[in-house]
């Protein structure tokens, strides 16, 4: 049907109907490129996208296991609370951004509507507590202490409260049996970051964004086991969120539990006598400040000897480990977070460090042992020491002329270990150091594991200090320009400060005579936590294992079937023979019979339970003096400090004696009634967990510190409104 | 002119017969043109229903309540297409001052009262029954009448080469009546369309190439002073803003496209199947049976189903471009411009957008999306293309 034009249609016209036809098929050319682009080559990206946008999870929170002590008590659990969330992405939806719902909500809760306000923002680095910091996709909780009333209210007025849910929700408990509190060591959970999300998003466990994860103590540790699975019903949603379809379907999984070593009757003891002694150190007078002694923190650890297994672990000051469940306040987080309050979220019994004063002598007399001198030797005990032109004053004792090793640990001489620790900075070059310097002290010290992690199953613990060779080095470097800086206006200026400014910026790299001499007696610069000093007196104890030490026992699965055990683990052995670990005991048992602890440990049972004990009181730039009292028995080693608590048998020994008093059923005379005894021995078994998940624990009563007096001491204590 | 009058010589014939003839109108028909209008059609009414069955709050819970009505106005359009090449365009051509009179008072008429807004734009007549009129859809085609009238008159009678200065500002001005009044509904779209229909046509009828650039000149200023002087409303200039940037407001104005995206996108070579893509059964895209029809190809039918759709678009843009070139007045090749310009540029402009190429403007795709007036007035046009086709002569 060739058409030759019968009109004199011009050539103007057919080139322009060309030239229509060739731009028509451009743009349909073009939309056939972009929709291959989109279909073939990001075809998986798309399809990927469209399958989130429709696929919507509902997720079944996995009950998170209990914490139980080591007879099953339960020290964190859960129960079931009312709680109100409220939905961001709804609540911005609306004209207000949801103002008006949630002044409503908190008229029902009888809330103030700023506290609602505040609850559902999102954290960042300029907003204060409370905010939330989980996904703000997760409906976030308002209050889960809502009553079965307001709940209904907000349930039957749904379309008032559009964005809020009320719902029967698990919640964490911290259950303090007994008013063990525990606060520090079983932490406490917040929600997952959006940033925690992704990192574990490739990993065995990803998280939901509904998850709470361990933030501290055991429930960081052993987060994985405790979290569980929660269960995921993935739908297919229309546009506005309508189910039309159910595409997977996971059950949830309870978490499994943890089973302590922890014994909460121990725990609630080691806590009240804590407490006590912090208290009663508060009444006395300090003369070298010229005030009462602030005893401003102080913690305790009780472990089994030889298993490094930690029986009580008390830290002060302490906080009530639920105000974090729901969403911590902005006031409990200000407290809990300030200076004023003394930081008390630390776990001063791994993360408290100071210097260890005479408790460190144990390390001396090991290191004087293998640097060659022999224990029964003779060495001068006098009231001062003299090197290098200093006088080092014999703090403890009194000059007892030349005694033994053994003795010179029991009576706590300075002077002799003084010397010691002089003898061999000599003998390593002084001033100039030979290349190869043996460093007994200092190695010895490392072997004792200070200096650096215990190991314990608590996260964030601190290292300690072992003021080396390289440690002065390395500290010499990162503040030489600092000191130097300072000593500019020395000679001109001579107060303390530019002095000593003067001296660290020439010769702060180098060990000093000084340094070593008061090394020696576990003064200066050195820094032990009470862990670690509860792990090496455990040693001692056991025959020279130093176990690395453990919170977590078994992790026992929902239905109690499946039970994996933590065994202990060692770091090390103690740098020292049976013989010289013997020589040391009797030197020990020596303290708590007739040295500086003996005055504690009247009536105490030494045949029948053999008692080791070793005070210190370190002596902190600035500060009051750093009480220590570090013990052992057979199957025990116990370890207090108390920060500006004055000396170690003065401020922590009758706290002491109690735990042991309630451990093995003892009263003040030292009659042993074991009906009363806590925990004669440590605890063996694990506790039973039946199928259905509960479990048998025994019931707890408080601690009453006056049980194990007689009457006459109960009626004087009463009198008197406290003890010793 | 010779044609349809050899019939009355020839022997008596069935009905059937006479349809199926040699030298028959049937016969004679652009097969390919019809056929792939047809098969769009279908494709369009698979598509309406599968983007309806589930959209409850429309159709107040039949599933079957577009795919009905779809077929509905595909009938009458079928038929308003039978009816126009019975008529022939050169019959219509007598009676073109009066349909586009009359295509300018319903215009006029969205303004009174009897007007109703969708979507923002103030372009609706509602019948009733669930039916409703936009007559910006009929105003193309009155628009590529009038003027093909008008430019073509002398040309065609021999007095002219190319029209004359004077009759290219008589028909603009014609043309610029109704646009002026779309424009203030406002309906973007069509005005855009309307605008490329006005210059196909003026690139067919051979106006001055003057009037060609002056006309793009003038449409790229008038399109400056419109953004400048902000006469935009603001759910316009959002559709702008989500063009230029789909990620900045994911949930408000750059939903539409995202979800379009999102939706073509996951189809990939062969699609979800019919009724089984996610974003359509899970009615992600808003407006999917009207102007966003082509997301359900591209989903459930993947890039082969949504390459058929171009592919059938292609043969009878094809088709009429044959049809204009071949014609041998110059009135039937400015309508057959007109209507390629139109056709193509809708469809760009609707597949453009689902694809994230072109801005968001409200124009259904030709044969496909759903809308009565719409249909009708593409099929109106296909009967004016298939009549300068057969050339069919000035029925008495």
């Amino acid at each position: 049907m060739s058409n030759i034009p019968e009109t004199g249609r011009t050539q103007r016209v057919q080139i322009r109907l060309v030239v229509i036809q060739v731009l028509v098929f451009s743009l349909l050319f073009t939309l056939g490129g972009r929709l291959w682009y989109l279909q073939i080559r990001n075809g998986q990206e798309y399809s990927d996208e469209a399958r989130n946008n429709h696929v919507q999870q509902v997720v079944q929170p996995a009950v998170r296991g209990s914490i139980l002590d080591a007879r099953g008590v339960p020290l964190a659990d859960n129960e079931t609370r009312l709680v109100v969330s409220a939905s961001r992405t709804d609540l911005l939806k609306m004209d207000d951004d949801g103002k008006g719902v949630l002044t409503r909500l908190a008229a029902v809760l009888g809330m103030k509507p700023k506290d609602v306000f505040d609850k559902i923002r999102l954290c960042d680095a300029k907003t204060p507590q409370p905010c939330w910091n989980g996904s703000p996709y997760q409906p976030i909780p308002v209050t889960d202490e809502a009553t079965t009333q307001q709940a209904l209210e907000i349930r039957e007025r749904a379309e008032d409260f559009p964005g809020i849910t009320a719902e029967p929700t698990a919640v964490r408990r911290y259950v303090a049996p007994g008013k063990a509190n525990t606060a520090q060591v079983l932490g406490y959970l917040s929600p997952v970051t959006d940033e925690e999300i992704t990192k574990a998003q490739d990993t065995d466990s990803p998280y939901l964004r509904s998850d709470q994860v361990g933030r501290s103590g055991l429930e960081r540790t052993y987060d994985k086991e405790l979290r569980g699975k929660a269960g995921v019903t993935r739908y297919e949603v229309d546009n506005l969120g309508r189910v039309i379809g159910q595409a997977k379907d996971d059950k949830a999984e309870p978490g499994s539990s943890v089973v302590t070593s922890i014994d909460a009757r121990v725990q609630a003891v080691a806590e009240y006598e804590l407490n006590d002694a912090m208290k009663v150190a508060r009444t006395q007078f300090d003369k070298n400040t010229g005030e009462n002694y602030k005893a401003d923190s102080g913690a305790v650890v009780v472990m089994e000897a030889k298993t490094g297994r930690v029986v009580a672990m008390a830290s002060l000051p302490d906080y009530d480990p639920n105000a974090w469940v729901g969403g911590i306040s902005g006031k409990d987080y200000a407290r809990m977070t300030s200076k004023k309050s003394n930081y008390p979220l630390l776990n001063r019994g791994i993360q408290g460090q100071a210097a260890p004063g005479s408790i460190f002598k144990v390390v001396s007399t090991a290191a004087s042992v293998q640097a060659g001198y022999p224990f029964d030797g003779h060495y001068s005990c006098g009231s001062s020491y003299t090197a290098e032109g200093h006088t080092y004053q014999n703090f403890e004792s009194q000059s007892h002329g030349p005694i033994t090793l053994g003795r010179a640990l029991e009576v706590s001489c300075d002077t002799v270990f003084y010397a010691l620790g002089y003898q061999q900075w000599q003998k390593d070059g002084g001033m100039k150091p030979k290349k190869n310097a043996k460093d007994w002290f200092f190695k010895t010290a490392h072997q004792f594991g200070l200096g650096k992690e215990t190991g314990i199953d608590l996260p964030n613990e601190v290292t300690g200090r072992v003021p080396d060779r390289q440690w002065k080095k390395d500290f010499w470097k990162a503040n030489k320009d600092a000191w130097c800086e300072q000593a500019k206006k020395w000679p001109k200026k001579k107060d303390f400060n530019t002095v000593l400014a003067h001296e660290n910026c020439l010769e702060g790299m180098k060990l000093h005579a000084y340094d070593s001499i008061n090394y020696s007696i576990g003064q200066g610069d050195t820094l032990v936590t009470p862990i670690q000093m509860a792990t090496i007196y455990a040693a001692i104890s056991n025959g020279g294992t130093l176990y690395d030490p453990t919170v977590g026992k078994a992790i026992v699965s929902p239905d109690g079937k499946h039970v994996s055990m933590i065994g202990p683990k060692s770091h090390g052995k103690l740098p020292a023979s049976a013989k010289t670990l013997k020589e040391m005991e009797g030197a020990l048992a020596g303290v708590a019979t007739r040295g500086t602890a003996a005055w504690r440990f009247g009536g105490w049972p030494q045949d029948k339970i053999p008692m080791h004990a070793k005070t210190g009181t370190a002596e902190v730039y600035g500060k009051q003096t750093t009480s220590w009292f570090a013990t052992y028995t057979k199957d025990y080693s116990i370890v207090m400090t108390i920060s500006q608590g004055g000396t170690g048998s003065g401020a922590s020994g009758p706290a002491v004696r109690n735990i042991y008093d309630a451990l093995y059923g003892l009263d003040d005379s030292g009659k042993q009634d074991l009906k009363k005894a806590l925990l004669p021995t440590p605890q063996k078994s694990l506790p039973k967990i039946q199928h259905d998940g509960s479990i048998d624990a025994p019931e707890i009563k408080p601690y009453d510190p006056n049980s194990q007096k007689t009457p006459e001491e109960q009626t004087l204590a009463a009198v008197l409104g406290r003890r010793d | 002119m010779a044609g349809f009058s050899v019939s009355r010589y020839a022997p008596e014939r069935s009905a059937w017969g006479k349809l199926t003839a040699r030298d028959s109108l049937v016969r004679k028909l652009d097969w390919p043109l019809l056929g792939s209008a047809i098969a769009l059609s279908f494709i369009g009414s698979l598509l309406v229903y599968s983007a309806t069955r589930g959209r409850d709050s429309l159709t107040h819970g039949d599933p079957y309540y577009f795919l009905l009505r779809h077929a509905l106005n595909t009938g009458i359009g079928f038929a308003l297409m039978v009816g126009t090449i019975w008529l022939g365009h050169r019959t219509l051509r007598g009676a073109v001052p009066i349909l586009y009179g009359l295509s300018v008072l319903l215009v006029l008429a969205v303004l009174t009262p009897l007007g109703a807004t969708v979507n923002g734009a103030h372009a609706w007549i509602i019948i009733g029954g669930g039916f409703s009129l936009q007559p910006s859809e009929f105003t193309k085609i009155t628009i590529i009448l009038i003027m093909a009238m008008l430019l073509a008159e002398r040309v065609d009678a021999g007095d002219q080469l190319h029209p004359d200065h004077r009759t290219v500002a008589k028909a603009l001005g014609l043309a610029a009546i109704p646009m002026a009044v779309v424009m203030g509904m406002p309906d973007l779209g069509s005005v855009m369309v309307m605008a490329v229909i006005v210059l196909g046509v003026l690139l067919a009828s051979g106006a001055s190439n003057r009037w060609v650039f002056g006309l793009l000149g003038a449409g790229t200023a008038g399109a400056v002073a419109i953004w400048q002087l902000g006469l935009l409303d603001d759910y316009q200039i959002a559709r702008f803003a989500a063009f230029a940037n789909p990620a900045l407001d994911p949930a408000g104005v750059g939903y539409n496209t995202n979800q379009a995206r999102i939706a073509i996108g996951s189809g990939g070579l062969t699609g979800t199947g019919l009724f089984q893509g996610t974003q359509t059964t899970g009615q992600f895209v808003p407006e999917q049976q009207t102007d966003f029809v082509f997301t359900v190809a591209g989903e459930e039918l993947g890039f082969l189903g949504a390459g058929l759709i171009l592919v059938l678009l292609g043969v009878v843009l094809w088709r009429a471009c044959r049809i204009a070139r071949e014609t041998t007045e110059l009135y039937g090749t400015i309508v057959a411009a007109g209507i390629i310009a139109w056709f193509a540029f809708q469809a760009f402009e609707n597949i453009g957008m689902t694809l994230g190429i072109m801005p968001v403007a409200g124009l259904p795709l030709p044969f496909v999306s759903y809308g009565g007036s719409s249909m009708f007035a593409v099929w109106v046009a296909v009967g004016l293309l298939q009549s300068i086709r057969v050339q069919r002569p000035i029925s008495a």
